[in-house]
């Protein structure tokens, strides 16, 4: 598989969140808009790429029966310092997202790609296959994002489209779980069409 | 009286699956059976209550006075991966029979978000029951942790009541399996939110 095939894969046919189903809980609660969406998704992208590379470098000299804390804590410190680069640069989203960015760590996306493909990949090989599940699901949180602040606050990435107020339910949790699941009808619709 | 206010604000106004959106991937992965998903809540709420004890005091007696509170994150998840090992081989040996029930949940634990995410909540987040705002103390912090894992517990098991019966309906084909159980946790969340304002 070329590296360009690597990146695109992650975006339509192993999309972490429509096709995978991993890592719901930041998908969930942190889509309240299309903005913070968007930014969740490129801090996981930013973690899953660097410890993919990480971990495909020393994967050989882990010994097998402890690779996941070894493979955790490897993460834990890249989530580390994104907390703090993001801290430092955007202080207002870091205040949003709030607990999910140390929560980076326990998302089965990133943990799973370590085992799945940067244990058994090249560096460069790996580094690709975390730029494309990084876009994967920052493509599809920034589309559940967009929907919500669409519907819930009448406004797109934060400009407000008309001067009234939206569907409030969208913005509160359930609307989280209700679009989720219609937006994962759309895409398997759409998928059974294409192929 | 504070205690209580604690515990119905994290079983029902801040219900940690439905308002806070912690520990979906267990909410979602074994909730087809009511018997699975009483035996997940109980390991959630026995790993809880232990991991927020040690993390806090791991936080209070060694992060803080040495001034590396920046490494909470890597220690936390740490000092989680390491007790839920522990806790597993403990239950081998004092009680099988517990082992057994809730063994096969035991290592998917150790990335259940909510754990994780109770542990750092309860030493960052200022609380305001009863008053002023103010961090948690330890007693509060299990407390706080159980109700947690309680709530936890409660969705869980209602949840997968409603998933029994969603199996037996005739839902639109592109619905089956997780979009329908989406839309049905949309509307559970739903009935949540009539629990906002109990506690403030």
């Amino acid at each position: 598989m070329s590296n360009l095939s690597l990146i695109t894969k992650g975006i339509i046919k192993e999309n972490p969140t429509f096709v995978l189903m991993l890592g719901m809980c930041p998908t969930l609660g942190t889509t309240t808009s299309a903005m913070n969406g968007l930014g969740m998704g490129l801090a996981t992208m930013v973690v899953l790429v660097l410890s993919n590379m990480a971990i495909s470098s020393v994967a050989s000299f882990i010994p097998a029966k402890v690779r996941i804390p070894c493979y955790i804590v490897i993460i834990a410190a890249f989530v580390t310092i994104v907390q703090f680069v993001m801290q430092a640069y955007v202080p207002a989203l870091y205040e949003t997202l709030g607990l999910f960015i140390p929560l980076i760590v326990v998302n089965c996306i990133v943990l799973g790609r370590a085992e799945a493909f940067a244990s058994k990949n090249s560096v460069i090989r790996s580094a690709f296959d975390g730029l494309g599940i990084g876009l994967g699901f920052a493509c599809s949180l920034t589309v559940l994002g967009f929907v919500r602040e669409l519907f819930g606050g009448l406004s797109v990435f934060g400009h407000k489209l008309a001067d009234a107020d939206g569907m409030l339910a969208f913005v509160l949790a359930p609307g989280a779980f209700i679009v989720l699941g219609y937006l994962m009808v759309l895409f398997n619709k759409a998928k059974t069409k294409i192929s | 009286m504070e205690y209580i206010l604690i515990i119905i604000s994290a079983v029902f106004v801040n219900n940690i699956l439905l308002a806070q959106f912690l520990g979906v991937c267990p909410f979602l992965g074994v909730s087809n059976k009511v018997s699975t998903a009483v035996g997940m809540s109980g390991a959630v709420c026995f790993v809880m209550a232990v991991a927020t004890l040690v993390t806090y005091m791991v936080q209070y007696y060694i992060l803080v006075p040495l001034h590396i509170e920046f490494m909470q994150t890597i220690t936390f998840i740490v000092v989680i991966a390491s007790l839920v090992q522990m806790v597993e081989i403990i239950l081998k040996k004092i009680s099988p029979s517990l082992y057994q029930a809730l063994g096969i949940f035991l290592p998917l634990i150790t990335t259940n978000c909510a754990v994780l995410g109770v542990a750092i909540m309860v030493v960052t987040k200022e609380f305001t029951f009863g008053g002023d705002a103010h961090l948690l103390n330890l007693g509060q912090s299990v407390v706080y942790a159980i109700a947690s894992a309680l709530g936890f517990g409660l969705a869980m098991t209602l949840f997968a009541g409603l998933r029994e019966q969603l199996e037996l309906s005739n839902v639109p084909k592109a619905f089956k399996g997780i979009p329908i159980a989406l839309v049905t946790a949309g509307i559970l969340a739903m009935a949540f939110m009539g629990f906002s304002g109990l506690v403030k």
